[in-house]
């Protein structure tokens, strides 16, 4: 093995240019490719990918962002406990400027809440264990990659029978959300660019099944601008032919079977349950219950936490862009009430957000 | 440390060191004097008198409260002398005077407070830089993080030199005197206390020395400027939109060390958006570009200087780049703060 760092290789100018070549020979029929994942939507934006595929290569951005997909009534749960005198709030960056139905957490923190960013749940139990009079309660939002760390949280936490840490869960999982996507008439998908961390975790049995059941094929690409060109490629020739292939291009992260551990961990803690994706309305079984073991981790349970239906901003079409069915500049308040500055929807604010995307990198400026 | 009215148990400044009395002079006396010390700051006056000089004067003020206040590759009081001297720099004024400004927290500890000012004191001394004058303000816990420092600079700007982010013409070239994305990341880094293990350091530097060189030949630059907060496509659209033109950049070209690429890679964070406060934009002639990096190269803290893009007429006022897929993507100035993904 070489000098290699399997991020050069994958940046390689050259090797791009052959791909882009080759994609610009397809002469097929005009496809819908959904990418699914919210960091391969930045990726995208980032690299200007959109620019060097074929015009009868459509790429659309699916709900694979977890922030995008998490309800206004979930911040508003948050914005309630961050209110309560003995809370502290510990969520990931991308949440706090998330609109709720009223206010959002970043200006709840500079009310006073006590709101603190954290890179790793682990790093919410210390301070769990570091405040012992007050109570912790993480904000656990994310897919498959994410979900079996905060699992780990949980697990430890109950080794350790901490007393005041707890979680407010939305994690969500991705099968049936996909199922309702291939399914849809309305948005004529032909292809999926699969993600590649969920897939390092889940394995890639699932897409396969559903490639049988809907005859759409899909490929399991990573993140850097070869993988994604190449991904698409392959995809632009999977489509022509059967219809029910899927391929992994993403072999140096993801295996077939996924990661067992972390699977183990994710069901040890966790149960399936009905999800509100933002956008998609109520999915059965995408969402991702704390289990009544670990009851006393489930802030739902430890705070008797209702959730009430939030309100979403008018206007705001996250849902259908969500769903691949419209672009954000197609959007009334894109731009011009919906800025990063000023979100109004999560899709703007997240770092990985369709609307997010084509406002930092597009603009809708033609260059 | 005698005579500082210090708590002899703990080495800790308190409000006595802000009150004007026998405390504060000791102080003064023992640590500021001692390691700022020239002709101007000993005689103690409440005012510094200053020689007039020939040519045009630049002048520049700017306050420093990073956290943490020691990171890798430097401190606030490195921080302080080098952002106002590279400001003057940036007009290509000789520093020549700064003024130095102290709020301090009761109960910090005297032996960081001693290491603070002989790091400005060395740092000063590199680009020949007097601190004539200053102030100290003890304020109680609680209502300072440790220790703010403002530091205000005078220069003069010869007659043969003249830049300005006004000035950046269709056809110049966009230059960076080296590697981006070091000082945000140290600085995170140290910050955030992320269980990370990364040789990453702040490439804080004073770049006096090192600019003057393309003075001393022809003095031909357009703009200079240092890509601090926001980064180098923060700056550049400052510039883009100061100078009503359109800025384009190859992003194969932008050098960025591994490691900053990696600590990137990891926390989502970008590059061309994070601080840097040992590095200048130079945007020059196109027929003197060459000559530029070629100086900049001669000089520790410019080995890696080196083309990064160009001017165009339009669309006024834009940043984009070409990256290495070979597609194009817009740089628009830092909104927010950069925050860390969630996967």
């Amino acid at each position: 093995m070489n000098n290699s760092n399997y991020i050069d290789e994958f940046h390689n100018s050259g090797a791009a240019s052959a791909i882009v070549a080759a994609l610009g020979r397809y002469d097929g029929r005009k496809l819908n490719i959904m990418e699914v994942c919210g960091t391969h939507t930045m990726s995208i934006f980032r690299h200007g990918i959109r620019e060097l595929l074929p015009e009868s290569v459509n790429l659309i951005s699916g709900p694979g962002c977890p922030v995008c997909v998490t309800p206004v009534s979930f911040m508003d749960l948050a914005v309630l406990l961050a209110r309560e005198k003995d809370v502290i709030i510990a969520t990931f960056g991308d949440l706090l400027r998330v609109p709720g139905s009223l206010t959002s957490l970043a200006e709840e923190k500079a009310d006073g809440a006590d709101i603190r960013i954290v890179y790793s749940p682990l790093d919410a139990l210390k301070t769990a264990r570091g405040n012992p009079e007050k109570r912790v309660v993480f904000l656990s939002v994310g897919f498959e990659t994410t979900t079996p760390v905060i699992a780990l949280a949980v697990l430890k936490a109950y080794e350790e029978n901490l007393p005041n840490f707890s979680i407010l869960a939305a994690n969500k999982t991705m099968p049936e959300a996909l199922k309702i996507l291939a399914a849809d008439s309305g948005s004529r998908i032909d292809g999926f660019l699969y993600p590649g961390h969920v897939s390092a975790v889940t394995g890639t049995q699932f897409y396969r099944e559903l490639a049988e059941a809907y005859r759409v094929p899909g490929v399991v690409a990573g993140f850097e601008p070869l993988d994604i060109l190449h991904g698409i490629y392959t995809l632009t020739r999977l489509c022509s032919e059967d219809g029910n292939s899927v391929v992994n291009e993403y072999s140096r992260v993801v295996r077939e079977q996924g990661n067992p551990i972390a699977l183990e961990k994710m069901k040890e803690v966790f149960e399936p349950c009905s999800a509100i994706w933002r956008g998609l309305g109520k999915i059965e079984g995408s969402g991702l219950g704390v289990r009544e073991k670990y009851g006393r981790f489930d802030a739902r349970r430890v705070f008797g936490l209702v959730e009430t239906a939030g309100k979403e901003p008018k206007g705001c079409i996250c849902g259908e862009v969500l769903k691949g069915k419209a672009t954000p500049d197609k959007c009334g308040l894109f731009g011009k009430t919906c800025t990063p500055e000023s979100p109004a929807g999560a899709c703007m604010v997240s770092s990985e957000g369709t609307c997010a995307a084509y406002f930092r990198y597009n603009k809708g400026v033609i260059i | 440390m005698n005579g500082l009215g210090a708590n002899p148990a703990t080495g800790r400044i308190t409000l006595a060191h802000g009150s004007g009395g026998s405390a504060m002079h000791g102080l003064i006396r023992e640590l500021f004097h001692k390691y700022f010390s020239n002709d101007i700051l000993n005689k103690g006056d409440d005012a510094a008198r200053l020689e007039t000089h020939e040519g045009r004067l630049a002048f520049t003020t700017d306050s420093y409260v990073v956290s943490p206040l020691f990171f890798k590759g430097g401190n606030i009081g490195k921080l302080a002398v080098c952002g106002t001297v590279n400001d003057l720099s940036c007009l290509g004024a000789r520093p020549l005077y700064l003024s130095c400004g102290f709020i301090i927290e009761e109960g910090f500890f005297l032996n960081e407070l001693e290491e603070i000012v002989r790091t400005m004191a060395g740092t000063a001394a590199e680009c020949g830089v007097k601190i004539v004058t200053g102030d100290t303000k003890v304020v109680q816990k609680g209502a300072a993080d440790g220790i703010f420092i403002n530091t205000s600079g005078i220069g003069v700007i010869p007659d043969n030199v003249d830049v300005s982010g006004h000035y950046a013409l269709p056809g110049d070239k966009v230059i960076i005197t080296g590697t981006v994305g070091e000082h945000g990341c140290a600085v995170m880094l140290g910050r955030e206390n992320l269980g990370m293990e990364s040789p990453v350091e702040s490439d804080c530097a004073p770049l006096w020395e090192m600019v003057q060189k393309l003075f001393d030949r022809t003095g031909l630059v357009h703009v200079m400027r240092d890509p601090t907060r926001g980064g180098l496509a923060t700056t550049l659209n400052e510039i883009a939109e100061q100078s009503g033109v359109c800025i384009k950049l190859y992003e194969e070209a932008i050098p960025v060390r591994d490691e900053v690429r990696g600590v990137c890679g990891l926390l989502g964070l970008d590059p061309l958006y994070i601080a840097n406060e040992g590095k200048m934009i130079i945007i020059a002639p196109e027929h003197y570009a060459s000559d530029v990096v070629k100086i900049l190269n001669g000089h520790k803290y410019g080995k890696a200087a080196c083309i990064i893009g160009e001017v165009l007429e339009e669309p006024e006022g834009r940043v984009f780049m070409h990256t290495f897929a070979g597609g194009t993507r817009i740089l628009d100035m830092l909104s927010g703060e950069q925050l860390p993904r969630i996967c």
